[in-house]
């Protein structure tokens, strides 16, 4: 394989396609509304309506809207229809004739798709995902090309660093510093494959499927963006660690990883370079605490998965001891685009200390619940009240919650916070991995506060004792204040445990794990109060 | 090896390059409240007792863990830190069923005496009061997980010491246990050697010898650390 | 003129009563203690109402049934200083080793016909015995307490030691060998 190679795919692929499209979304949440049966029955109306040959039905990744699912886009510049039921699809064909089509339509120029900003989900919902050549139709490897071609590692890191791209997990760490500090750690003797590059698809925030969707989506993407940094650290293997209720993600990935073995475009000698790299997937077993970066790491190498103090950090003693460099899917996802469209280009979107984009799961009370990519730096009541069209009956939304059981509620007088790193975290919740919950006035904070304890305490790995148990003594605390049995007494051991938690925990499972209490307690503690007032065991 | 020389509750302390903050705390006789450590055995940093204050450092560390290093300046009874401790060890008692009046290891227990340093005089949260089984299908020891820590201490001197990894972990949060084998009754464990270096390694009395009454638990944890040091001598 | 002495009650609630035993072990320092105090209400006293502005209580044992429920309401309320004597009193101990087994009903259950007698039944509609409570509770989970001697029980001279500080309206040691479980 070689980039004339490679060129010769894309026009032989572009050259075969029909001239219209139908591009049905087969993404995880479209498929659970029915999109299989409707691909069916749209190739079978296809073939009654003799178009065969001048149209064709192309299963692809999300199409952004996924509360208004099955959707399907045609192509080119025809209309995106939105909950589609598989008797649609008679007519959504005799509309390609011209005929008149009751199907419900979107607005693609809605706010909810002109105000995003694609760069991750950019070819998302325009190519089959489990096709390669699809993907290298849209410009896919390109970039892999242009590092083993014309870059060294350090010049990769380079751009990476000058790029500004922070770790899309939620912690937001500076990639391109990561990235360093794991081409300067030594490999220590051995055999085999001395340092690693692991993807982090442990994605597991209650209400956040960003990753989902890019690993179901655009699984080249991810592995390209593996490779470039297997190539800038100096590693040779990798590992995608994928949690086992994504199925779809984890098929695809598989056969992507096949297809790009056959091409040479991963394994030995890649575009006929020195630089070797393999990946191979590892299925999470239901654990969320396997999102914390040591305890993955122990669950790849097949021990208990459950984290242990850093320092030492991954990037210098890793898998097996080996410098390991562990992101997050959508971080990987990031890098093609870097490279294919420089550094500048990246950092010029978004805020001073937050570049680029960040793709979101909106969901909750709001109107258009979907996968959203906007620059960084918009603000939550454009993303809100703009993409998300407010709640679906027009009442005044309350908060929203960022940051999933690690993160916090904001309250609507904060919605003109902007989506960076350092303005969500001084409204006291965190960027997190892009999970955004929208609340309206019938939501309960208390109940909110105590649902996110529940999701704590059941995923605490129990290895230290604050998160261990304290987790369970706070949902204890958050239950009776829900349900009025609370007293004064109890809010204030609710606030000693929570400092306790964020103080002494060991892992980020567990100190971040009163976030949800303290923000809620912090906008919202009248809430708190009028349970006490109502309580029946004042105390 | 290099000296280091650092402050540790404001006494100037030297040190050797490579030792924890624990070992250079014990060795200028301050004690550090500990759990899951025993000496002779990995560290894990699952306790949070021996946790630190570090100028510099807005985290607390683990003195188990954390290398002493020139001119740290550490903090090991500070107000906080005393009541974050008082907090971890009551969580402790209120998870099972921690009753020293019943117990074999009553005036040898690890969690009986911390919570006596500590000044822990009762217990803030609620008593969660699991029912929890106990295994004496081995012929001479048994274990009760009323009172078990998971300090994995059992595990770690089985694995690390013994070389044979019969004890390990299983579940999660408070439902997490210690298990034989594949979870097999520990007599049925045919891993075991029957070494009891379990016994000498748990800081409670869930792991008992079998016929001991309340108080009568003999065992000597500095065993662990003995065989370990033997063994370096001599290999 | 001499001061008015302290008012004492001592309360026997869900315990062995070796807390007690303990307080009795004082020997001769309990002749001292009555030149202190005025003893208003003990199990070994022929007390039968706890009385009002009572200056100390001791309270030995669990809330285990409805009757120390209301027992410890009423010494709460009527008591300036509340001490938990002994580990039932501040963990709830042996009192509570029933806890994990069950609600009452359910212990009754397992105790009179499951592990008893499997056609007997489990004793119904009796006025003389209090109703067990579904949890045995340890003191402060129900009534505000002050200070806190554990020990099972409590050896003699650290309930003296206790004393003569409370005595002195001083707060009581706090030494591990003063606050020892078990």
């Amino acid at each position: 394989m070689d980039r004339t190679e490679l060129h010769a795919i894309a026009e032989r692929e572009l050259a075969s396609r029909a001239p219209v499209r139908i591009h049905c979304c087969m993404a995880a949440g479209c498929q659970a509304t029915g999109a299989a049966e409707l691909r069916s029955r749209l190739d079978t109306a296809l073939a009654e309506a003799g178009l065969a040959g001048r149209a064709e039905v192309v299963p692809v990744g999300c199409l952004s809207l996924c509360g208004h699912g099955p959707l399907v886009s045609i192509v080119p510049d025809g209309p995106l229809y939105a909950s589609v039921r598989p008797d649609d699809a008679p007519a959504i064909v005799a509309a390609l004739q011209g005929a008149p089509c009751a199907v419900r339509q979107v607005d693609r120029n809605a706010p909810f798709f002109a105000r995003q900003r694609p760069v991750v989900l950019r070819a998302s919902g325009s190519f089959d995902p489990e096709r390669i050549e699809e993907y290298i139709a849209v410009g896919g490897y390109q970039a892999l090309a242009t590092v083993l071609h014309d870059l060294s590692p350090a010049e990769v890191i380079e751009q990476i660093t000058r790029s500004g791209l922070r770790g899309r997990g939620g912690a937001g760490y500076p990639t391109g510093l990561k990235w360093a500090t794991v081409a300067k750690s030594a490999a220590p003797p051995g055999d085999g494959p001395r340092k690693f590059v692991v993807c982090n698809g442990d994605e597991g925030d209650p209400g956040a499927f960003m990753d989902r969707s890019i690993l179901e989506s655009n699984p080249h993407l991810v592995l390209e963006g593996m490779a470039i940094a297997a190539y800038a650290v100096g590693a040779s293997q990798g590992y995608l660690y994928v949690r086992g209720e994504y199925p779809l993600a984890i098929q695809r990935l598989t056969k992507a990883i096949s297809q790009a073995r056959k091409y040479g475009l991963l394994g030995a000698q890649i575009f006929e370079s020195g630089f070797d790299f393999r990946v191979e997937i590892r299925v999470g077993a239901g654990a969320f605490v396997c999102g914390e970066e040591t305890a993955l790491i122990a669950s790849i190498e097949g021990r208990r998965g459950q984290p242990r103090p850093r320092p030492p950090y991954p990037a210098e003693s890793g898998l097996w001891g080996c410098p390991t460099l562990i992101n997050n899917v959508e971080t990987f996802a990031n890098v093609a685009p870097i490279i294919q469209h420089g550094p500048e280009w990246f950092a010029a979107i978004g805020t001073a200390t937050s570049k680029g984009t960040k793709v979101f799961a909106l969901t909750g009370n709001v109107r258009n619940t979907g996968l959203i990519e906007v620059p960084m730096g918009m603000t939550l009541r454009e993303i809100v009240e703009e993409l998300g069209g407010g709640t679906p009956d027009g009442s005044p939304v309350k908060a929203v919650q960022t940051g999933g059981p690690s993160g916090g509620c904001i309250p609507a007088a904060r919605f003109d916070t902007p989506v960076d790193y350092e303005s969500l975290a001084a409204a006291g919740s965190i960027m997190g991995s892009g999970g955004m919950v929208v609340m309206d006035a019938t939501t309960n904070m208390v109940e909110i506060a105590r649902y996110y304890m529940e999701f704590c305490r059941d995923e605490s790995c129990g290895k230290c004792i604050p998160c261990r148990v304290g987790t369970v003594q706070m949902h204890r605390l958050l239950s009776g204040i829900a349900s009025g049995h609370g007293s004064a007494a109890d809010l204030a051991q609710l606030e000693q445990l929570s400092q306790l938690l964020r103080e002494t925990s060991l892992c980020g499972l567990g100190q971040s794990a009163p976030n949800p209490v303290l923000s809620t307690l912090h906008y919202f503690r009248d809430e708190y109060e009028a349970c006490l007032a109502a309580s029946k065991d004042p105390g | 090896m290099a000296a280091k020389t650092l402050t540790i509750d404001g006494t100037l302390v030297s040190a050797r390059e490579g030792e924890s903050i624990l070992e250079a705390a014990r060795e200028a006789g301050i004690t550090i409240p500990t759990l899951c450590h025993l000496d002779g055995l990995s560290e894990v940093g699952a306790c949070r007792l021996c946790l630190v204050e570090l100028t510099g450092s807005r985290r607390l560390q683990p003195a188990c863990l954390t290398p002493v290093a020139e001119g740290m300046e550490v903090r090991t009874s500070t107000e906080r830190l005393r009541e974050h401790r008082r907090a971890i060890v009551e969580l402790l008692f209120a998870e099972r069923g921690h009753v020293c009046a019943v117990c074999v290891a009553s005036g040898a227990c690890e969690l009986q005496d911390l919570a006596a340093r500590l000044g822990v005089t009762h217990v803030r949260y609620d008593y969660l009061a699991p029912a929890c089984t106990v295994d004496i299908s081995h012929p001479r020891f048994g274990i009760d997980h009323h009172r078990c820590v998971l300090c994995t201490r059992c595990v770690r001197a089985c694995d690390e010491v013994e070389g044979v990894h019969t004890w390990d972990v299983a579940g999660r949060g408070t439902a997490a246990r210690v298990i034989t084998d594949l979870h097999v009754p520990w007599g049925q464990a045919t891993s075991c050697t029957s070494c009891g270096k379990c016994l000498h390694a748990c800081p409670t009395g869930a792991i008992f010898q079998r016929g001991s009454s309340v108080a009568e638990l003999k065992r000597d944890p500095g065993v662990i650390a003995l065989v370990v040091a033997a063994r370096k001598e001599r290999w | 003129m001499t001061a008015p002495k302290l008012r004492l009650a001592t309360v026997w609630l869900g315990g062995c009563s070796g807390c007690h035993m303990s307080l009795l072990d004082l020997d001769e320092w309990l002749i001292e203690l009555a030149a202190r105090v005025e003893l208003v209400f003990s199990p070994i006293a022929d007390t039968k109402r706890f009385p009002e502005s009572v200056d100390l209580a001791l309270v030995e044992g669990a809330i285990a049934n409805e009757e120390h429920l209301a027992l410890i309401t009423l010494v709460r309320r009527r008591s300036r200083v509340l001490l938990s004597l002994g580990d039932c009193a501040v963990t709830g101990n042996v009192t509570a080793l029933r806890n994990p087994l069950g609600t009452a009903a359910s212990i009754l259950q397992q105790i009179y016909v499951d592990h008893g007698d499997p056609r007997g039944h489990v004793p119904t509609g009796s006025a003389i015995v209090p109703a067990l409570l579904d949890r045995v509770l340890p003191v402060h989970a129900v009534v505000p307490v002050d200070c806190f001697l554990p020990g099972c029980p409590p050896p003699a001279p650290r309930i003296r030691a206790v004393l003569e500080a409370l005595l002195a309206g001083e707060p009581p040691p706090a030494t591990p060998e003063m606050i020892r479980f078990g």
